[in-house]
């Protein structure tokens, strides 16, 4: 879907952006930082597209790619189940509240640590920690989407005789799903997020986080480092708009979504 | 009676996990996964043997907590100043709003963990490079936030003033900044809970002192119990942020109409 934008409202944006990147420009050029610490923004792009031709960096992308991907699939696969059985019953999910609550505010980056030693294999140790970080969003959703079925459409069915789990796959579930699929955006976000760091820790230079950290040890090539980071952020810009595009294509009769 | 009825209703699964989690940990006599009895012996001793007239931190404690608490709340407030000011700029112009919109949500795109190792090359080791992490990545929910609800105030109210001759500086301060106070508060709020996290993996990247060092010194050391430890203690903390930010919220924006939508 094609939205055109009034001219002035791209005027600014280009304005915005030239004015930052040109700044930041001058500034490294003219010495008022130490450009060997902070680039000069057209040697990071420049450098942010030699990466792309860097089979390394590659690699490393795709690593990262895997364990993101594998860990957010755990994730939708449990924590979605786990939802629809705690939505189920009121007196479990008041009783889970607290328990779901305290766990998703244990920060999973804690956790690195630990995941360390208890998984010998790094990508074990990242698609774990990128599970534990998606779980919570997409379970709390699926819990809070499912309280808000509407009663009266539920009601409905009962009295026409469908049994409950009839009720769930043809009511719950598709009045659910947006919201579901909400929570597990922002668990992309986050999951990347961990993994990264995961990465940034975990010591073998594997992933796009293994990569930044081995440019840190090797002499410290900071526009190499800003360019590793700069990836990972249109990385995560394009997961997010993929997973919108989704919604709106798969959610297309729900107008609110 | 109906109190504790509600507390039980809502306590017992947690009760129910912890001592599964006990009787499991102590016949399965996992290395990975020491029973809850063992974890906080071991926090206790990491960090609360202190005497009672410190509320039992010891030296290690008080050590570790003033660097890493400092840093967290030193990056916290540092962001939620700068996000306040560049909030209300961006959110009482249109066109300030059109033009830095496209460069803040680039650099918000960015996850902050992929530059500690930049700001450590920038800054060095230090108090410096933790609390300019921190301020850096938890200043975008403070700006959206800010923005968004200085452009959610009321233009009749506004009008109202100019004709009663209020300056600008008296319009910003009695009446725009109180009307987005709830969303600022929000962003402050989500602000707070980021910035326990990179506090965390500011520590573990490059630190040797801290609440995050430590948990990087079991790590070397393998010993379990204080890493469940610190892990648990970083749980408790977040939590225990999250509660009284919200208290506060409550009790000094409860007569604010705008408030009840953010308060959850």
């Amino acid at each position: 879907m094609i939205r055109l934008s009034p001219p002035r409202r791209v005027l600014h944006a280009i304005i915005g952006i030239a004015g930052a990147a040109g700044l930041a420009e001058l500034a490294a050029r003219a010495g008022l930082v130490d450009s060997e610490v902070i680039p000069p923004v057209s040697v990071v792009l420049r450098r942010a597209a030699g990466l792309l031709a860097d089979a390394g960096f590659g690699d490393d992308v795709a690593v990262t790619l895997e364990g993101w991907i594998a860990g957010l699939l755990l994730a939708v696969a449990v924590g979605v189940p786990a939802g629809l059985v705690l939505g189920q019953f009121r007196a479990l999910s008041a009783a889970a509240s607290p328990l779901v609550e305290f766990l998703r505010t244990l920060s999973p980056v804690s956790l690195i640590p630990l995941a360390i030693v208890m998984f010998p294999e790094t990508f074990q140790m990242k698609v774990f920690l990128t599970f534990f970080a998606a779980l919570w969003p997409i379970l709390v959703n699926t819990l809070y989407a499912l309280r808000d079925v509407d009663p009266v459409a539920k009601d409905t069915l009962k009295s026409f005789g469908f049994g409950p789990l009839s009720v769930l796959w043809r009511v719950s579930l598709p009045s659910a799903a947006p919201f579901v699929m909400t929570g597990v955006r922002i668990a992309a976000s986050v999951g990347l997020i961990v993994i990264v760091s995961g990465e940034l820790l975990a010591g073998d230079g594997t992933g796009i986080g293994g990569y930044i950290t081995e440019t840190q040890s090797s002499g410290g090539h900071t526009d190499l480092m800003l360019a590793a980071a700069l990836w990972t952020g249109v990385i995560g810009v394009a997961a997010n708009s993929a997973l919108v595009r989704m919604e709106r294509r798969a959610f297309r009769w729900r107008a609110a979504a | 009676m109906s109190a504790l009825v509600r507390v039980l209703r809502r306590a017992w699964l947690v009760v129910l996990v912890v001592a599964a989690w006990e009787l499991w940990t102590r016949y399965a006599e996992e290395a990975y996964f020491p029973p809850p009895s063992t974890i906080l012996p071991a926090l206790r001793d990491l960090w609360f043997d202190g005497p009672p007239s410190l509320l039992f931190l010891n030296e290690t404690a008080r050590d570790d907590f003033a660097a890493s608490l400092g840093h967290l709340f030193g990056g916290w407030l540092l962001a939620g100043a700068a996000g306040v000011l560049v909030g209300v700029l961006i959110g009482r112009s249109t066109t300030a709003r059109e033009v830095f919109d496209p460069v803040l949500e680039f650099l918000r795109a960015i996850p902050t963990p992929t530059l500690v190792p930049f700001f450590i090359v920038l800054f060095q080791l230090g108090a410096t490079m933790q609390i300019m992490t921190i301020a850096f990545g938890v200043i975008w929910p403070v700006i959206l936030n800010t923005a968004d609800g200085v452009r959610g105030v009321d233009r009749l109210q506004l009008e109202t003033a100019q004709v009663f001759g209020l300056g600008p500086v008296r319009r910003l301060v009695e009446i725009v900044l109180p009307a987005a106070l709830p969303k600022i508060f929000a962003g402050l709020r989500v602000s707070l809970s980021f910035a326990l996290i990179l506090m965390v993996i500011a520590e573990l990247v490059g630190s040797t002192s801290g609440i995050g060092a430590q948990l990087i010194n079991a790590e070397h050391s393998f010993e379990l119990p204080t890493m469940w430890a610190v892990i648990v203690f970083l749980g408790v903390l977040g939590f225990l942020f999250n509660g009284v930010l919200l208290l506060i919220e409550r009790r000094f924006l409860g007569w604010h109409a705008g408030a009840r939508q953010t308060a959850s």
